[in-house]
């Protein structure tokens, strides 16, 4: 079992959703990441509120905001144990982020310490 | 209960939420206790899947909110900006968040919504977005107005809160009786817009529906409120609630109600409406609500007493005098055929002439099914030119053939 990372990116992160609307989300994320937990094939995870974003560029300066001038936002990450990327690409299809279109779910091995993937 | 498990608990904290801070800040500072719960929600979906739900996500809710404006404070004041966030009461923060505090809080809400200063579409707008958490999208549904209108309606309606400088206070005793009666109005209209909407959504439909009836049930547990006119508004919204399942759509409930499926019908609610009628029957005030919901109990009752639709005549032309509508005077013309027969309902119904209200052609196809049925499939087609929903639509086109 390796360990991958599942990054959600949000197109536009900025929309406000009604509190119906979250409470939807939140059912929905609960549900996805307790049937990985269930499987025993979650390992971590959580959410990048937007506050107190800053980004820092390579002049030093720091702007305020998690967009760096884009749209695209991170909203969380979990990390899963899977035995392959697809599997870890099958997991990440049952996150509720996909919903919004432009949204997307990035899958990333986790380096291991030994350098042996 | 499983409380993150509990349907609309996001919405029904958005109400408390809300209430709270304005309790404590002044709703002149609305806009900015609707952004504070909205970021208080983003922090449960942000922590809660990862962490696990608190045992208690109430206090967890209020907790999060509570800090969050007590931050803004503490910037605000850093910063010199008292006018941004100032302490509009003497009340404690501890006792604002407390369960009398909150409970206390939503019904001064309730009044400071309906104030006078407000035009009736935007008290109605706040009630759908403050005291039932509605979403702009959800509320433009209902409306079936677009987002951007609600928004500057909103808005708006924020900006004569805060200059006419509307506090949030019980009314004195000499106007409670006129300020209740805005509260009510609201209210209803609010169920009304559930009720009656096309809005496509019958699901968002019903839940304002119900957000509603809670609403009125708060007003009963607030002794000053529990009148007469509000039991009995309480009651009429019970007895509409019960046919939710058996009516099929707005325009289809006109022309189905002889055929709407009686076993459908939600008896607990009936028996609930009966009772609270029962006691709205206090006093020597007669109010519409009292009407309308004698009406509806009516319309629960067989079709084998031969009083009931006598009576739901009568009501129907008392009604007249609290002022009409076009759906007063259609259901009053119904009645009027089931008392006099359709010849007299359809001289009366004519005069009317509402050539572009779908509801007068759907009433005309009714009346004249028996004697004329080119007319009244004439009349059909021209329902179908009116209705928008999909079920009106199906079922006008059933009718059709």
């Amino acid at each position: 079992m390796k360990e991958y990372a599942l990054i959600m990116r949000h197109d536009d992160g900025a929309k406000v959703a009604s509190p119906e609307q979250i409470q939807a989300w939140m059912k929905q994320t609960m549900d996805w990441i307790g049937g990985i937990a269930a499987k025993n094939q979650f390992v971590s995870g959580t959410g990048l509120p937007f506050q107190e974003a800053k980004v820092v560029r390579h002049d030093k300066s720091v702007v305020n905001g998690p967009f760096g001038g884009l749209k695209e936002t991170i909203g969380g990450f979990i990390v899963v144990r899977a035995a392959s990327s697809d599997e870890a690409a099958e997991f990440a299809k049952g996150c509720p982020v996909l919903q919004g279109e432009g949204n997307s779910v990035e899958v990333r091995l986790i380096a291991s310490g030994d350098g042996v993937h | 209960m499983d409380q993150v498990d509990v349907p609309h608990l996001f919405r029904s904290e958005f109400r408390r939420i809300t209430s709270s801070l304005c309790r404590y800040h002044g709703i002149a500072h609305l806009q900015l206790a609707e952004d504070i719960a909205s970021e208080t929600f983003l922090a449960a979906l942000e922590t809660w899947p990862y962490r696990g739900k608190p045992d208690n996500p109430a206090a967890w809710l209020h907790r999060v909110a509570r800090n969050k404006a007590l931050n803004l404070l503490k910037r605000a004041g850093r910063e010199q900006r008292t006018d941004e966030v100032v302490l509009a009461t003497d009340m404690t923060d501890e006792a604002a968040w407390s369960t009398d505090g909150l409970h206390d809080s939503q019904l001064r809400m309730m009044f400071a919504l309906s104030h006078p200063s407000l035009p009736a579409e935007s008290q109605v707008g706040l009630a759908l977005r403050i005291l039932c958490g509605f979403g702009i999208q959800e509320i433009a549904s209902a409306f079936l107005a677009s987002e951007e209108t609600i928004s500057k309606r909103l808005y708006r309606a924020r900006e004569i809160l805060r200059i006419k400088g509307v506090q949030m206070e019980f009314p004195e005793t000499t106007q409670i009786s006129q300020r209740l009666d805005a509260v009510l109005n609201t209210l209803y209209l609010l169920y009304s817009e559930g009720y009656y909407s096309e809005c496509h959504d019958t699901v968002l439909r019903e839940d304002l529906c119900f957000e509603a009836m809670h609403l009125v049930r708060m007003l009963m547990d607030y002794p000053p409120a529990n009148t007469p006119a509000t039991r009995s508004l309480y009651a009429l919204m019970c007895f509409h609630a019960s046919r939710f399942r058996a009516r099929k759509q707005v325009t289809g409930e006109l022309i189905l109600y002889n055929e709407q499926d009686r076993s459908q019908w939600d008896h607990a609610l009936i028996a609930e409406g009966s009772h609270y009628l029962h006691l709205a029957s206090s006093g020597d005030i007669l109010t519409r609500y009292h009407v309308e919901a004698t009406i509806a109990w009516w319309l629960t009752v067989d079709e084998s007493n031969t009083s009931k639709w006598p009576s739901i005549l009568s009501l129907y032309e008392h009604l007249q005098h609290f002022g009409t509508s076009p759906m007063v005077l259609l259901n009053r013309n119904y009645a009027l055929y089931k008392v006099e027969g359709a010849a007299t309902a359809i001289s009366e119904t004519e005069k009317l002439g509402w050539m572009g209200n779908q509801f007068y052609h759907a009433l005309l196809a009714v009346l004249y099914a028996p004697s004329d049925p080119v007319r009244s499939q004439e009349h059909y087609q021209e329902t179908l030119k009116l209705v928008k929903t999909r079920g009106d639509i199906d079922l006008i086109r059933k009718k059709l053939t």
